[in-house]
């Protein structure tokens, strides 16, 4: 079973936000949306969560109550402790009582909030305010979990803790579908979006869209064409979309490379002019 | 700090809230308090009553507005006019001298009368009814009680709203299995319970600090108080749904709150206000709950001289309440751009 949208076209005004963009979330895997500033992720998701109705296209949800959604740089009640959040999310899923405490204990607990429930959420750290919105969202057990760049600002061992908690609740059957501005976590996706300019630029399981990729990408000191080309360390990558001059040899990219060849070449090349 | 100052200029010159506050608001005080802030009173509304009402009625002067010429009534019928608010001067003439009854709840109007009747020496004998010593606060505070619910209703209960809009907590709400009026009404009982809470307290230390009386019935004065609160929170939430940040619900509040100060009789006596202002007074709600809080407290007016203001803010309370709970629940359902299929779990795609 799986939810999603195809054909989704959502228009602000005159400002089309999405157009014609289909994405399949499957249970029981990740689906992670990337793509730049103002690509149309968390309209996506929003949509996604019923907050935004399509100007045209289906959207497939869980029925009330069966969706989690974990806003951007949100989740909990900063005024509230993290056992007052709890139990504020539980009551609102008719969750009370040994249920509650059955189902809420364990996510604190891997959480690493056990011993923070006392604590007002407003005081937690960036990590530990979005484990416990991650904890809350999760907390009913949903059957699509909505994810708005849940670890964006977050420290590393934060993020690592997140992901382990992601995982689990894709082991426990879940759809997750997720923004993320980290590579490294869409390559642990099983399967990656792409947007831009609120189309889908790229879609398909990372190791498809990595050996899928048009053109080349090679590592050079001096790019021959600065626009095509991006710093990695010390070094650049650039993107050749025909031919690539004598002397270079083309690298095997990674899921970072080909978005942003992908992006390139929707901005500076035609569509279909790449061979 | 030239960069400083043009910076300041861009974001106020986009800000329009703020320059509202700076251009619209200083007009409107300078206005309102031109025109409101007169305590003269040159209009009493008078009642003659008594076998000689009609001659009395003749030779009163101008101040004096009569408005009902009784030649049957008594002492006893000046005292349920007063009370009544049908007028704030009842003249007897059953007795010799006659006497002249004033409503001491119209301080203003009290005040004028009994330095017209004064010079009048022993041809009249004065007695006034309700706050026999003109003190001001007896009459202010019945005011400033529903100048303490409306704060609570509009201030707070938007920031409180507009606090789950700004922490991005509202979207949570919105795909949470809660109706928008579960959320509502949720959000708006701790205010209201508050705010009622508070009405008792200031009214309890009201009396035992000014020494002021309450000679009316406390049931009516709660259902007056709960009608009135309904109207403010609703205000509350309207302002809420149109506050992006809290500093944009306390502009609005502001906006809300201080011309009633002004206006609705709490201060300055409503007939004293130009009709070119006054009409402003009917439509705020501060009005109508001050006549029922003055009414009760001090003159023991019942329903039955009240039935007025009661019905106004009630039908305030309805359309207010109906528009803010509308406009909230637009906010939590999803932003319509237009028509669409929306499909539940395992219909076809």
């Amino acid at each position: 079973m799986s939810f999603g949208v195809e054909n989704l076209t959502v228009r602000f005004g005159r400002v089309t936000a999405l157009d014609e963009v289909s994405v399949v979330v499957r249970r029981g895997e990740v689906t992670a949306l990337v793509g730049g500033d103002g690509a149309g992720k968390t309209t996506l998701l929003r949509t996604l969560a019923g907050l935004v109705e399509p100007t045209s296209g289906t959207v497939r949800r869980p029925g009330v109550g069966r969706l989690g959604y974990l806003p951007a740089g949100a989740g909990s009640w900063k005024n509230l402790t993290v056992a007052e959040n709890v139990s504020f999310i539980g009551g609102a899923y008719g969750l009370s009582g040994a249920d509650l405490a059955d189902r809420a204990d364990p996510i604190l607990e891997r959480a690493g909030l056990a011993d923070a429930r006392d604590r007002l959420a407003g005081q937690l750290s960036g990590g530990m305010k979005t484990k416990l919105g991650f904890s809350l969202a999760m907390l009913h057990s949903p059957d699509l979990l909505v994810l708005d760049e849940p670890t964006t600002g977050v420290d590393p061992v934060s993020r690592i803790e997140l992901w382990r908690m992601i995982s689990e609740a894709v082991a426990d059957g879940a759809a997750v579908v997720m923004a993320t501005t980290y590579m490294d976590e869409a390559e642990r996706a099983a399967f990656v979006v792409l947007l831009g300019d609120g189309r889908v630029l790229l879609s398909g399981e990372p190791d498809e869209l990595i050996g899928s990729m048009p053109g080349t990408i090679v590592e050079t000191d001096a790019p021959v064409d600065s626009s095509l080309a991006w710093r990695v360390g010390p070094v650049f990558h650039e993107w050749f979309p025909w031919t690539v001059p004598d002397g270079l040899t083309g690298l095997r990219p990674d899921l970072e490379d080909v978005c942003i060849a992908a992006e390139l070449r929707d901005r500076l090349i035609p569509v279909g002019d790449t061979q | 700090m030239r960069a400083m100052i043009l910076k300041e200029f861009r974001e106020l010159r986009r800000d329009r809230r703020t320059m509202a506050m700076i251009i619209v608001f200083p007009l409107l005080m300078l206005i309102i308090f031109g025109y409101a802030a007169n305590f003269n009173v040159e209009s009493i509304p008078t009642a003659i009553l008594g076998p000689g009402a009609e001659q009395v009625a003749q030779q009163a002067p101008d101040l004096f507005d009569v408005t009902v010429v009784d030649s049957t009534g008594t002492s006893e019928t000046a005292q349920t006019l007063l009370r009544d608010a049908e007028a704030q001067v009842a003249i007897t003439t059953d007795t010799e001298p006659p006497t002249a009854f004033i409503d001491g709840s119209s301080l203003f109007a009290a005040g004028k009368a009994v330095g017209a009747l004064g010079r009048l020496g022993d041809r009249i004998t004065v007695d006034i009814l309700f706050n026999p010593d003109l003190i001001t606060s007896w009459v202010l505070v019945p005011a400033l009680i529903g100048y303490i619910l409306m704060f609570i209703g509009t201030v707070v209960t938007s920031i409180g709203l507009v606090r789950e809009r700004e922490n991005g907590t509202l979207e949570q709400l919105a795909v949470m299995p809660l109706s928008p009026v579960a959320v509502i009404v949720g959000k708006i009982a701790p205010y209201f319970i508050l705010a009622s809470i508070d009405m008792v307290i200031v009214t309890v230390l009201a009396m035992i600090l000014f020494s002021i009386p309450f000679v009316g019935n406390v049931l009516l004065f709660g259902v007056g108080a709960a009608i009135f609160l309904f109207v403010v929170l609703g205000v509350g939430v309207l302002i809420s749904t149109v506050s992006q940040t809290s500093g944009q619900a306390i502009q609005l509040a502001i906006f809300f709150l201080v011309p009633q100060i002004l206006l609705s009789g709490m201060i300055f006596p409503i007939e004293a206000i130009p009709w070119g202002i006054r009409w402003l007074s009917y439509f705020m709600p501060l009005t109508y709950y001050t006549k029922i809080s003055q009414g009760i407290m001090l003159r023991g007016a019942g329903l039955d001289s009240l039935w007025p203001a009661f019905v106004v803010l009630t039908v305030m309370a309805v359309f207010v309440f109906t528009g803010a709970v509308l406009r909230f629940r637009r906010d939590l359902t999803p932003h319509r751009v237009s028509e669409a299929p929306v499909q539940p779990e395992g219909a076809p795609a």
